[in-house]
């Protein structure tokens, strides 16, 4: 109980928020807010964004800065959507993987080789990898009447998915099993049917390929944090000159931490193509990469945070998508956090900001009682802001590697 | 000495990373069976052409406000990526203000630029008040605010300055025309040069801008503390110079140039926002602000370099090739000049190591 009551203290920021979200989901009104197909539809949209957060992971921890993210991403997007379109869909998974790692190398070679600032080269990149993208097309899709400079043909075959049987209605020997998560979110008891709608949105109908990706974010943390290797990663980041005297190759270690962060960016875009749209559009990263950057950094440089922060960008996503009423339900959300803020800041003694944000509370709740909607452009940047807020709120918290940006050269040590 | 071998290299330096491109460029083209030296001679044919000139001065001139913007922020280590974001509310604000109001031409033009200057500006500003306060990195808040300012002008573009007319509802969103006291008319009658298409006039201005950017980075205090800030940000903290003050002044300063990215645009040809209204400018502005390494004259070189392949590519199509090539061409220019810019960095600090080294001894 105790040790409940401490989790309490230590995470209400994180655990009001849900709570909140739980009542108000309670509204007809807003009953999407914690639906299973909402939660599923967040899984799907977050895993891209996770994916280039926890790759940037790699990049950043070995102390190089990667805003060639997107440039990377769209790599993935076209090459896996190439070989998907010609050899099938998990050779679109390898390739999209290929591409992103080959556009990460060549940003290792300009900033850990010739020492160009890293966004200078990350920007670089971008603009590198639009260009490549649209070549590619119109040189590997003239003759394909589906094809074009913007777009691929279809993928056609899709990866397989699976249920986890008995929990969420999974196969065995192709009888379809008892689907406990279902029939409990269909009682409509409050509190346990929310919470079994995020397990079964988030366990019902999954790609192997969603496995995969997700399966990604233990294996990092236990290849960066119990591995020799990844200790190594690590210390390159923070201390170069110190891990060069004990024997670490520091710019092979950079290299690696950059080319595996451009290959989880090019596994980003595949699986964009792959199980979001089935084709290759011009501009279907929409940003992604960037997006999946500020996860990181949201994350604190760590694989679980990131797929948190990403998980607040899919949520958001997918509620835009699915039901835009119950965006409606999110102003009420933010009116409660910022009451939350004002109390506390009341506490502490900060009067200042305890007005400002008890101010701006009412605002947003003379926002929420005058209108029934929100409108579609402010949906649209929901998580951006919220990242904007909850960086502004964190940011003294977050710590990142106390090397990244910086160029190093070989033998400072000496 | 040293000074005239590092001026001599960077200039040698962008055409090394010219001549890189169109050597790899012209790879490709052979990968794809095309001739890369009919190519490139039909591109400069091309590009040379009358039309062709005032087209590519005519794109070269947001490019080169944008480049500069963005220059502002390099200057003290600043990443100004929000300038898309900037550019574009403050052009949406200028046209919806500027066609309900009716004033005597010259001063109709004015308001419209301070208008969109000084909306961009204060957008900017949000990122560097997050910077010194909450201590975001500008990268992220400026891309952040970059999707938040599209959003908005998405908003606004729709839902406010947008009426709707009856029985009309296929009409797009977009602002009323600007009167025409709000136009800047085209230079082709100074010039005399009548029989080609309109040369906009907003030219000037970026002249201007480009006079002002260069005097307020190279001729002013604030401007030396902008510098030594970005090269040497401990160094000038002791000098005195007061870093969050700066860094707030310096987003302010570089999302105000920002704001006349959409000038020459909505002055000189579209008179009116739209959703085709040009984007991206914000983006490809980075791109010539590398190629001309923040400087002035540079950085108009790169924007015409830039403009030079968008147009004279556009002749490809009747020839078969991919005109796609052009922009490979511009990443691997910016790429290898940024590559290039660095190795003449290190090599120029050797070389006064060395010659500090020796002076040293000779005494």
């Amino acid at each position: 109980m105790n040790k409940i009551l401490s989790l309490v203290k230590k995470r209400y920021i994180v655990l009001f928020p849900i709570v909140c979200l739980i009542f108000i989901a309670q509204f007809d009104k807003y009953s999407e807010l914690t639906s299973s197909g909402t939660f599923g539809a967040a899984l799907r949209l977050c895993i891209p964004i996770c994916l280039a957060g926890v790759g940037a992971i790699y990049s950043e921890r070995s102390g190089i800065v990667n805003i060639g993210l997107e440039g990377m991403m769209i790599m993935g997007t076209w090459f896996g959507a190439w070989a998907g379109w010609l050899y099938g869909p998990w050779y679109g998974v390898l390739a999209g993987f290929l591409g992103g790692a080959l556009f990460g190398l060549i940003h290792a070679i300009g900033t850990v080789t010739f020492q160009v600032d890293h966004i200078v080269s990350g920007v670089a990149i971008n603009i590198l990898a639009a260009g490549v993208a649209r070549f590619l097309s119109v040189v590997a899709y003239a003759d394909v009447p589906s094809g074009g400079a913007t777009q691929s043909p279809r993928v056609d075959d899709r990866i397989s998915q699976i249920s986890i049987p008995y929990l969420s209605g999974g196969e065995i020997n192709d009888e379809k099993t008892f689907d406990l998560f279902g029939s409990l979110e269909s009682l409509d008891i409050f509190l346990i049917s929310d919470i079994f709608g995020l397990l079964g949105g988030l366990t019902r109908n999954i790609s192997l390929f969603s496995i995969l990706a997700l399966s990604l974010v233990p294996i990092s943390v236990w290849i960066l944090w119990s591995t020799n290797f990844g200790l190594q990663l690590r210390s390159v980041g923070e201390y170069p000159v110190g891990s060069e005297s004990v024997g670490v190759n520091v710019y092979l270690m950079k290299y690696i931490g950059v080319t595996t962060s451009g290959a989880f960016a090019g596994l980003a875009g595949a699986y964009l193509v792959i199980e979001s749209a089935g084709i290759y559009r011009e501009g279907q990263t929409g940003g992604r990469g960037f997006i999946g950057l500020a996860s990181m950094i949201f994350g604190n440089w760590k694989p679980l945070g990131t797929f948190l922060g990403s998980g607040l960008f899919g949520y958001a996503d997918s509620l835009q998508l699915r039901s835009e009423e119950s965006v409606h339900g999110l102003l009420l959300l933010i009116v409660l956090i910022l009451l939350l803020v004002a109390i506390r800041s009341f506490f502490v003694k900060k009067i200042k900001s305890a007005v400002g944000a008890l101010s701006v509370a009412i605002l947003f709740a003379i926002w929420f009682f005058n209108s029934s909607t929100v409108p579609n452009e402010f949906v649209f940047f929901t998580p951006h802001i919220t990242t904007l807020i909850v960086l502004s709120f964190a940011s003294q918290r977050l710590r990142m590697p106390k090397f990244i940006g910086k160029s190093y050269r070989k033998g400072e040590a000496t | 000495m040293i000074k005239y071998t590092t001026k001599i290299l960077s200039f040698l330096t962008p055409l090394i990373a010219l001549s890189t491109a169109v050597l790899i460029c012209s790879f490709i083209l052979n990968l794809i069976d095309q001739d890369p030296v009919e190519t490139f001679k039909s591109m400069w044919e091309y590009g040379i052409t009358g039309k062709s000139l005032v087209s590519i001065l005519n794109r070269s001139v947001p490019l080169y406000i944008s480049a500069v913007a963005v220059a502002v922020g390099f200057k003290m280590g600043l990443f100004n990526i929000g300038v898309e974001g900037q550019y574009l509310l403050g052009a949406l604000l200028a046209a919806a203000f500027g066609s309900y109001m009716s004033l005597p031409p010259v001063l109709h033009v004015l308001l419209i630029l301070v208008m969109a200057s000084v909306s961009a500006g204060l957008w900017a500003a949000i990122a560097g008040y997050l910077k010194v306060k909450k201590g975001i990195h500008e990268v992220i808040s400026t891309i952040m605010l970059n999707y938040i300012g599209t959003g908005t002008v998405a908003y606004l573009l729709a839902q406010v300055f947008f009426e709707k007319d009856e029985g009309d509802s296929l009409k797009v969103p977009q602002t009323n025309y600007l009167p025409e006291s709000a136009m800047i008319p085209p230079l082709n009658k100074m010039l005399g040069i009548e029989d080609l298409p309109d040369l906009h006039g907003f030219l000037i201005g970026a002249i201007f801008i480009g006079v002002f950017y260069y005097w307020l980075i190279w001729k002013t205090s604030l401007g030396f503390d902008l510098r030594a800030t970005g090269s040497n940000p401990v160094a000038a903290k002791f000098s005195g110079a007061d870093p969050g003050r700066l860094i707030i002044l310096a987003m302010v300063i570089s999302g105000s140039i920002a704001g006349f990215v959409g000038m020459s645009g909505l002055t000189g040809y579209y008179h009116r926002y739209t959703i085709d209204f040009p984007s991206g400018l914000g983006f490809a502005g980075i791109g010539v602000a590398l190629l001309g390494r923040n400087h002035p004259i540079g950085m108009a070189l790169g924007a015409i370099l830039i403009s030079f392949l968008e147009r004279s590519s556009q002749i490809l199509d009747l020839k078969d090739v991919p005109k796609e090539i052009e922009r490979i061409m511009q990443g691997i220019i910016i790429l290898t000049v940024v590559v290039g810019y660095e190795i003449v960095r290190r090599f120029v600090l050797t070389q006064q190591i060395k010659e500090a080294s020796k002076e040293v001894l000779d005494e």
